[in-house]
């Protein structure tokens, strides 16, 4: 350990600060939510949340942009025996994550300010405890650190799903754990093995690790197993739209918007660079899935008639275009010789990562909104949406024309760059991708026609009221994100590329040819 | 300049979102105050650029306003290409949109929705307006995206009728058909020039016409034919283009300002604009260009036809606005770029007049919108017959009116191109000159002439429209007169556009004709000469005949070409192609896929089957939890074990 021993900073403070929070909350418990005066457990969430955001701040306004080396780093030995640390550290690609958490949260909190009247403190708790754990995720730079956070964090969501579900809350939770704990295993295998191989379980270390094309390809279908269930990416993809429809608005947006991250930035943070051989022999099979689940998925959205499943199948396709951009490089580079375009790819996939979570976010929220009122999210039992909740209604169709991709929000960016960067790769590829155009704009747009235009279609609608100014709020701080992101993304961009060319560098370098 | 050209954007922008977000508190007349006010701006502002760049010869600008994002080294910028092209399209634009705007106060009067309505179009001109001054295909992207989004929500402004929101629905799905072309096109272009910049890519236009791409084994296509094949798929969607054409007539659905303002005269001519923009890449490919000059002129005749048999008011004029698009189109594809842009000019002020003027009918009928229940409406409408009739003869090309110079040019470039296709095209602009006066007279004759068809009630309350209706009418008139005659020298045959527009010598049609160019005088007289003239004539004629004289005849006619006309009342059966095969399709696509794929399949044989795998082990381990928690529990057991067991063998 001749690594400086920092002590605990910003990211320590992001990653404890909501757990410790949570875990007072449960302490208290039905002390601070019970009867009807100030309910003290959800003020203190969101006191909790909002704090958190803003000590995140600094992870951005204090980045520099022009490394790729690790920032923000806390390293202390943790169980010395395995060579286990406390390591913490961000770059391009995990900041922005986090980020993203700490600014969802607070809004989920206030999605669930009205809604939640049974064991409300838990509630608010699990989500705090599941903030800081994501945060965890995104920001641990020890492998096993980060599997203790991954597996830790699917706690609070089973919880939340079992909890403060629907009906079928325990078809969805198992379906739910099922795939992801088999997924887990197999990378838990892929990262011991790594340990004894390079004697540490710095992720960093892994990366550097020289490694066989069997050891690779093994490792690596280890690790998609993990990353392909929590992405999803298909055929590993039916749990998403049963946990979508059970799991409550928070949770849904949760899941959607971080949870679903974490299958994308695996693969940045740990195939890519620690398998770039394995990732170039199995780049053709990344980018069929990909491909299958932007087509394939896009028509299944179309004939969905629970909005749920609908936006849990559209998100599904949306992030298709994430494993897409991440591996569409390798084609590339095969295609023409050169780089060129490779950087496009990775920028549109983690672009689209963050667009998809405030997007799929925004419309979770939206249908959330609705269920609250009629406690139905079937688009039968909807139409003309418009009428009763107009300022409602402008929201929801901003989110959708996003959904679709519209330029000018952000869901435009990331698929505008991986469309451009397929392109490279292949004619017939770039055609498939870019059926989204046709395919997202369909099932966002027919949605939109059924349940918020029309003439009022039941005496339910005809009973709704627009949006509270709390349920504007939310909606508004997410839109300032879509539309922000969307008309001008450089900001983000820059903050990425320095890790995006050392990716590109540390991927096009074989560790075949690394002296051993 | 930089400042002046943003301002022009800005100020629709700006006017909009008061509109928009604040339409309560400003009120109605805040509403339509603070948008004409925003627009009238632009307005005069781009008249200032037009003569900056006409009069004064500044050079065209081109610059940056702010670095959208830096990816792979590329730089995408939002920025502005202000030339003359650009120039011309700026003043069309703003003008037409004022003119809609000040008519919607009257059109728009007694509905709910007006500060919306206002926001809405204020939105769309800004649009259009990033649209036409892009400097990069990125902005020209949003541009073209943007206005779709807004032709959208004003298809379906009366989002309560069924109708209104099946049109925009379907206007945005057939638009994002060509969309996915033109984005293509886009990743092409950027493919081959490493740029997506219009003046980098157009400085490589050369070395990327020498490239060429498989799209199958073993056959290369030129990079160039391919991309604007691509791009003009695009500009099939926006300028309704066969067989992308059949948004426009529903998007009639909308209030008819937007039909005026957005289907008429200026958003389904951004595709007319773009493949006029990038001239100096179809160019370079005659395979391309021949592809545009047969599908124009394909639209322009066939669409023309269905105008024959419609009998809504707007309808008519909807499907006549497709006509002309694939006139311009073709002019296009001959090379006579500045000609379509001529026609796109001209036919922007006299077809927004027609509109505003069916608009203004529609109005005095009490929203009925069928010509068999009209007739003799001249004396009740003074104004709105008069410039109806003004509309009317400059649309069917009557010498001396703005569209005789317009359509009378690009017809004679289409006979001078030596392209394939070029004579079947020429053929097509020629017969269809005839239907265009036919069904144009056709509706002007049962509207205003003949025997009064109206029930009492609506003959008890019909009256002219106010003057916030008919002075936009009057002035959209007078640029249907005289703008050809004014700019069809300089436009077509001078040297307007300059390096604007880029045409190879050896097929510059235009110059060719330019020689023998004598004026507008000379070439009214020298018109004569040929059949167009004689062919409107024919066609006005036919519909006095049929409609007016002998109204019998047009019924037998219809009785025995029964087949003729049921094609033609079925559109060629264009929509229920559509609507069985792709819409029904997709539907059925998804459904199997869903029902087979994920339910039966993954669901039931992968997932249920270890599930129940899993439950079998959980018997064992049942006793020690309760309920649902014990498959999580379980399996953290599990997940421990595998954890101490590795960790173990490790050390």
């Amino acid at each position: 350990m001749i690594e400086s021993m920092t002590g605990l900073g910003t990211l320590s403070v992001l990653v404890w600060l909501p757990i410790l929070g949570g875990l007072l909350l449960l302490a208290l418990g039905r002390s601070v939510s019970a009867g009807s005066g100030l309910r003290v457990d959800r003020i203190l969430a969101l006191a909790i949340s909002v704090l958190t955001f803003l000590l995140s701040l600094p992870l951005w306004t204090d980045f520099d942009s022009s490394t790729a080396s690790m920032q923000f780093v806390e390293r202390l030995p943790w169980i010395r025996t395995f060579n286990v640390e406390y390591f913490l550290g961000v770059d391009g690609f995990s900041m922005p994550l986090i980020i993203l958490t700490t600014f969802l949260t607070p809004i989920v909190v206030l999605a669930g300010w009205e809604v939640i009247e049974m064991r409300s403190a838990q509630y608010f708790a699990a989500f705090l405890i599941l903030e800081g754990l994501m945060i965890g995720v995104f920001a641990a730079l020890d492998g096993l650190l980060f599997y203790v956070f991954w597996e830790a964090m699917l706690i609070p969501m089973f919880i939340i799903i079992g909890v403060w579900g629907g009906e079928r809350r325990v078809y969805a939770t198992v379906k739910f754990f099922l795939y992801t704990f088999l997924g887990s295993v197999f990378m838990l295998v892929a990262l011991i093995y790594l340990y004894l191989k390079s004697g540490s379980y710095s992720i960093l270390d892994f990366q550097a690790l020289p490694l066989t094309l069997t050891e690779q390809t093994l490792i690596f279908l280890a690790f998609l197993f993990a990353f392909a269930v929590k992405v999803p990416m298909w055929p590993v993809h039916t749990w998403l739209p049963d946990a979508h429809v059970e799991a409550p608005t928070g949770g849904s947006v949760i899941l959607a918007a971080v949870l679903l991250k974490m299958g994308g930035y695996g693969f940045i943070r740990f195939s890519l660079p620690i398998t770039p051989d394995a990732s170039s022999e199995l780049a053709w099979l990344m980018i069929t899935l990909s491909l299958v689940a932007v087509v394939y998925i896009s028509l299944v959205a179309l004939v969905q008639r629970d909005m749920k499943k609908l936006i849990a199948y559209s998100s599904i396709a949306h992030m298709g275009f994430v494993t897409l951009g991440f591996f569409v490089g390798w084609s590339i580079i095969d295609r023409t010789g050169s780089t060129a375009g490779v950087a496009m790819g990775l920028s549109g996939g983690m672009i689209q990562m963050i667009s998809h979570g405030f997007v799929s976010g925004a419309l979770f929220l939206c249908v959330g909104v609705m269920y609250d009122r009629l406690h139905s999210r079937q688009i039968d039992d909807y139409g003309g949406v418009v009428n009763t909740m107009p300022h409602f209604a402008a929201f929801m169709v901003l989110f959708a024309l996003a959904n679709a991709g519209l330029p000018g929000t952000s869901g435009f960016v990331g698929e505008f760059l991986v469309i451009l960067a397929v392109f490279k790769a292949g004619f017939w590829y770039a055609f498939l991708a870019a059926t989204t155009l046709i395919l997202g704009a369909a099932y966002t747009l027919w949605l939109v026609k059924r349940v918020i235009f029309g003439a009022v279609a039941n005496e339910g609608v005809a009973g709704l009221r627009d949006a509270s100014s709390r349920e504007l709020f939310m909606l508004g701080l997410v839109a300032a994100g879509v539309l922000a992101l969307g008309l001008w993304p450089a900001p983000l961009t820059d903050v990425m590329a320095a890790s995006i060319d050392n990716l590109v560098t540390q991927i096009t370098h074989s560790k075949l040819q690394a002296p051993l | 300049m930089e400042r002046l050209y943003l301002a022009i954007v800005l100020c629709p922008l700006f006017a909009a979102l008061l509109a928009g977000l604040f339409g309560r508190r400003i009120g109605r007349a805040g509403a339509h105050t603070v948008t004409i006010l925003g627009v009238g701006a632009s307005f005069v502002m781009s008249l200032l650029v037009l003569k900056s760049q006409w009069f004064d010869g500044a050079p065209a600008y081109n610059g940056a306003v702010y670095t959208w994002a830096v990816v792979d080294g590329i730089t995408m910028d939002v920025g502005f290409l202000v030339d003359r092209l650009t120039a011309l399209m700026m003043v069309v634009v703003t003008s037409v949109s004022l003119m809609v705007h000040i008519y919607t106060i009257g059109y728009m009067h007694d509905d709910p929705g007006y500060q919306r309505f206002f926001s809405y179009i204020s939105l769309f001109t800004f649009a259009m307006l990033t649209l036409v001054m892009a400097n990069n295909f990125m902005q020209l992207f949003f541009g073209w995206e943007a206005v779709g989004v807004v032709s959208y929500l004003l298809i379906g402004f009366w989002y309560t009728r069924p109708t209104a929101i099946f049109a925009n629905l379907k206007a945005f799905l057939v638009n994002r058909v060509g969309d996915f072309g033109f984005l293509l096109g886009i990743a092409l272009i950027l493919k081959a020039t490493g740029s997506v910049d219009y003046a980098t890519v157009f400085a490589r236009a050369p070395e990327m016409s020498g490239q060429t791409i498989e799209l199958w084994a073993g056959s290369p296509w030129s990079v160039m034919t391919v991309a604007c094949i691509l791009l003009f798929v695009g500009a099939m969607g926006k300028s309704a283009q066969m067989p992308l054409h059949v948004w426009l007539p529903d998007s009639m659905e909308g209030p008819t300002p937007i039909s005026a303002l957005i289907h008429a005269a200026t958003m389904v001519t951004a595709g007319v604009f773009m493949v006029a923009r990038m001239s100096p890449l179809f160019e370079y490919s005659d395979t391309a260009l021949s592809v545009v000059l047969v599908i124009g002129a394909t639209t322009a005749l066939f669409t023309g036809f269905l105008g024959v048999v419609q009998n809504d008011i707007k309808r008519v004029v909807a499907y006549s606005t497709l006509s002309q698009l694939g006139y311009m189109i073709a002019a296009l594809g001959a090379s006579a770029y500045a000609a379509g842009v001529f026609h796109l000019m001209t036919h922007a002020f006299f077809k927004a007049l027609l509109f505003l003027a069916a608009g203004s009918v529609i109005i005095a009928m009490h929203h009925e919108q069928d010509i068999r229940k009209m007739g003799g409406l001249r004396k009740y409408l003074p104004v709105t017959w008069l410039t109806s009739l003004v509309g009317t003869l400059s649309l069917i090309g009557f010498p001396g009116f703005a569209g005789f110079f317009s359509k009378d040019a690009l017809i004679e470039a289409v006979g001078h191109a030596e392209r394939a296709g070029a004579t079947y095209a020429w053929w097509c602009l020629m017969i269809g000159v005839f239907v265009t006066a036919l069904y144009s007279f056709r509706m002007y004759f049962l509207v205003f002439h003949g025997p009064e068809r109206l029930d009492a009630e609506t003959r008890a309350h019909i009256h002219e429209s106010p003057l916030v209706i008919t002075v936009p009418l009057v002035l959209l008139a007078i640029p249907s007169v005289i703008i050809g005659w004014l700019t069809i020298g300089p436009v077509v045959f001078g040297d307007y556009f300059g390096s604007a527009i880029v045409v190879t010598e050896s097929h510059n049609v235009l110059r060719e004709m330019a020689g023998e160019f004598h004026g507008p005088m000379a070439y009214i007289l020298h018109a004569f000469s040929a059949p167009v003239p004689y062919l409107a004539l024919a066609g006005a004629v036919t519909a006095w005949y049929l409609y007016l004289r002998n109204p019998g005849l047009a019924e037998s006619i219809r009785l025995r070409f029964r087949w003729v006309y049921t094609l033609l009342m079925n559109k060629y059966y264009f929509d229920d192609f559509n609507q069985q095969v792709f819409a029904r399709g997709s539907v059925g696509l998804g459904n199997a896929l869903w029902r087979f794929g994920d339910v039966m399949l993954i669901d039931g044989g992968l997932v249920n089957g270890s599930a129940r795998l899993v439950r079998w082990f959980a018997q064992a381990s049942r006793q020690l939890q309760s309920g649902y928690l014990y498959h999580y529990a379980f399996a953290m057991i599990i997940g421990l074990a595998v954890l101490v067991g590795w960790l173990l063998l490790g050390a």
